[in-house]
């Protein structure tokens, strides 16, 4: 236990003090896996544990960013950069939650996919958020004596704000309430025959995920200053789905590490060819066939690292 | 009650009246498809009756989702086991105990802290004679003990009222006595309604016996009475 904690504080240290051993690109990097890692938290929170496996995860990472683009060109306190962005992303998930949790598999599967498409085509539409083009110039969040326009600051703001939403999520898979969560997965009918409100506590964990991944959106929207539509776009779903089963579904921290493992492979095969995607996609297949619970799974099974 | 259902044209409960008085052991036998689960799915809301209704300490809880109809005080066991096969047998029996909570919202908190369903969840072990079995899986217990747990998810949410449907289907005549001995060891505060095809269970456990046949009551009275009937006999005992 003690161990693990040690590992984890060494990790957020190491990942804080990054800037001073690494250049501008690594740097860029490890801030974008930081994001795409939280954003695939919070969707293995939904599909690892709640057992609702969601194609429009992006709805939320995208209302996140354009709220936070939106406010922030407007004042660039921590209301703009970070409330407003996670409040907005709750309300959209309370709301596609609502419908999209009266079913389950593969029609959620479509429910929530099809919720994800629907922004992506208003704002593709939508002249006043820049319509295909999206909002640019945005500026970075500057509040609690941060300015996060000096790219360390942001970069310790970032850390910060990541490892506050994993540690959250971490505690939240262990609580009463995650407990719950595992005992829908694995036989919701029975966990209704005892007296659990089931859809209660779906739209909830709908939520939650729904909230990290705002704030995902938001951190996004400020570290590259802009957001398009593509944000909404099912291939962002797509994208965090995969680095989740990469990771080891289930497992949380599996999930940051699907998304360093996406990133880099993105990064490291893009620059030799531009058919990096067909390289990602054997990868995957490899991966699956060979260890199906993921990097975690693999680890577990090698090493005997229990949960 | 006078409780109807009918899946198309079949009929499986027809105008079926029952009556469980509280604090007593009433057994429900019949042939198979006779109705007896589609009654007990009725009564906790699995399935909606076609006609009639379920009261419930006055109340109606017809119409109600199954889980405010376990919140109410009724709870069940199922005749094919139907666990939480990945997770142990504590945190099965503690998940059940702790469905009557607050605390199964918190986000925060910790598992363990929880006193209240973890006392449940022990002393329901105890009961069920699991103690020696808290932290194995429930998918590697053996399928007598499985049936034990069954027995121990429904009871650990504090039912006024049990129902168990076939709680020794499929148990050697061991496991049978063993479970009856349990079954007769529960606090006479619960209002039991078992579906039962043993007859020794049935003889020794039930104050009053309902027979049901094609959705109908046939007959009801004590296990003796009930025996004597020729046209139980006819039907059902009989044959089996």
């Amino acid at each position: 236990m003690i161990v693990r904690w040690a590992a984890v504080a060494a990790l957020i240290v190491g990942a804080a003090v990054f800037p001073a051993l690494a250049g501008k690109y690594p740097v860029k990097l490890l801030q974008e896996i930081l994001i795409w890692g939280i954003f695939a938290m919070s969707l293995d929170l939904l599909m690892g544990y709640a057992g609702m496996v969601s194609l429009g995860h992006s709805a939320f990472f995208g209302v996140g960013g354009y709220v936070a683009a939106l406010a922030l060109v407007k004042s660039p306190g921590a209301v703009s950069g970070l409330l407003l962005p996670a409040a907005a992303a709750a309300l959209a998930a309370l709301v596609i939650g609502y419908f999209s949790i009266r079913v389950s598999g593969v029609y959620f599967i479509m429910l929530t996919l099809a919720f994800s498409q629907m922004f992506y085509a208003v704002t593709f539409q939508a002249a006043w958020l820049g319509a295909e083009d999206g909002i640019v110039g945005v500026p970075r969040l500057a509040a609690l004596g941060l300015d996060t326009a000096q790219p360390l600051q942001f970069h310790l703001y970032l850390v910060g704000l990541v490892s506050v939403g994993a540690l959250c999520l971490w505690r939240i898979v262990r609580s009463p309430f995650g407990h719950v969560l595992r005992g829908i997965h694995e036989n919701e009918p029975r966990m209704e025959a005892v007296g659990y409100a089931v859809n209660r506590y779906k739209l909830l964990a709908f939520v939650i995920a729904g909230t990290v991944a705002g704030v995902a959106g938001a951190l996004y929207t400020q570290l590259v200053g802009s957001i398009t539509p593509d944000a909404f776009l099912w291939t962002t779903s797509g994208e965090a789905l995969l680095m989740v089963i990469i990771g080891g579904t289930g497992t949380l921290g599996g999930s940051m590490l699907g998304a360093a493992a996406f990133i880099l492979l993105q990064s490291l095969v893009s620059s030799y060819t531009e058919r990096w995607m067909l390289i990602l996609g054997l990868t995957f297949i490899l991966l699956v066939l060979f260890a199906p619970g993921g990097v975690v799974g693999a680890l577990r099974g090698r090493v005997g690292i229990r949960s | 009650m006078a409780l109807t259902r009918t899946f198309g044209a079949l009929s499986a409960l027809d105008g079926v009246s029952l009556s469980v008085a509280s604090r007593t052991r009433h057994a429900v036998i019949g042939p198979n498809g006779a109705g007896k689960t589609t009654l007990f799915n009725v009564i906790t809301g699995q399935v909606s009756p076609s006609g009639g209704h379920v009261l419930f300490e006055g109340r109606r809880v017809t119409g109600l989702p199954p889980h405010a109809v376990a919140r109410r005080g009724i709870s069940r066991s199922f005749q094919r086991t139907n666990l939480f096969l990945k997770l142990s047998v504590l945190e099965n029996l503690r998940l059940a105990a702790g469905a009557d909570g607050r605390g199964s919202w918190s986000l925060f908190g910790r598992v363990d802290r929880l006193r209240a369903p973890l006392e449940r969840a022990m002393e329901t072990a105890e009961a069920v004679g699991l103690r020696e079995r808290l932290s194995a899986p429930a998918g590697a217990l053996s399928y007598g003990e499985q049936r034990q747990l069954e027995v121990g998810v429904a009871l650990a949410t504090r039912p006024k009222l049990l129902l168990l449907d076939e709680p020794t289907a499929g148990m050697s005549p061991e496991e049978t006595l063993r479970m009856t001995r349990m079954l007769e060891g529960l606090p006479r505060e619960v209002t039991l309604l078992i579906i039962e095809h043993d007859m020794d269970v049935v003889g020794s456990l039930a104050d009053r016996v309902t027979v049901l046949h094609y959705g109908e009551v046939l007959t009801e009275g004590t296990f003796d009475h009930v025996k004597r009937d020729a046209r139980v006999y006819e039907v059902y005992l009989g044959s089996a």
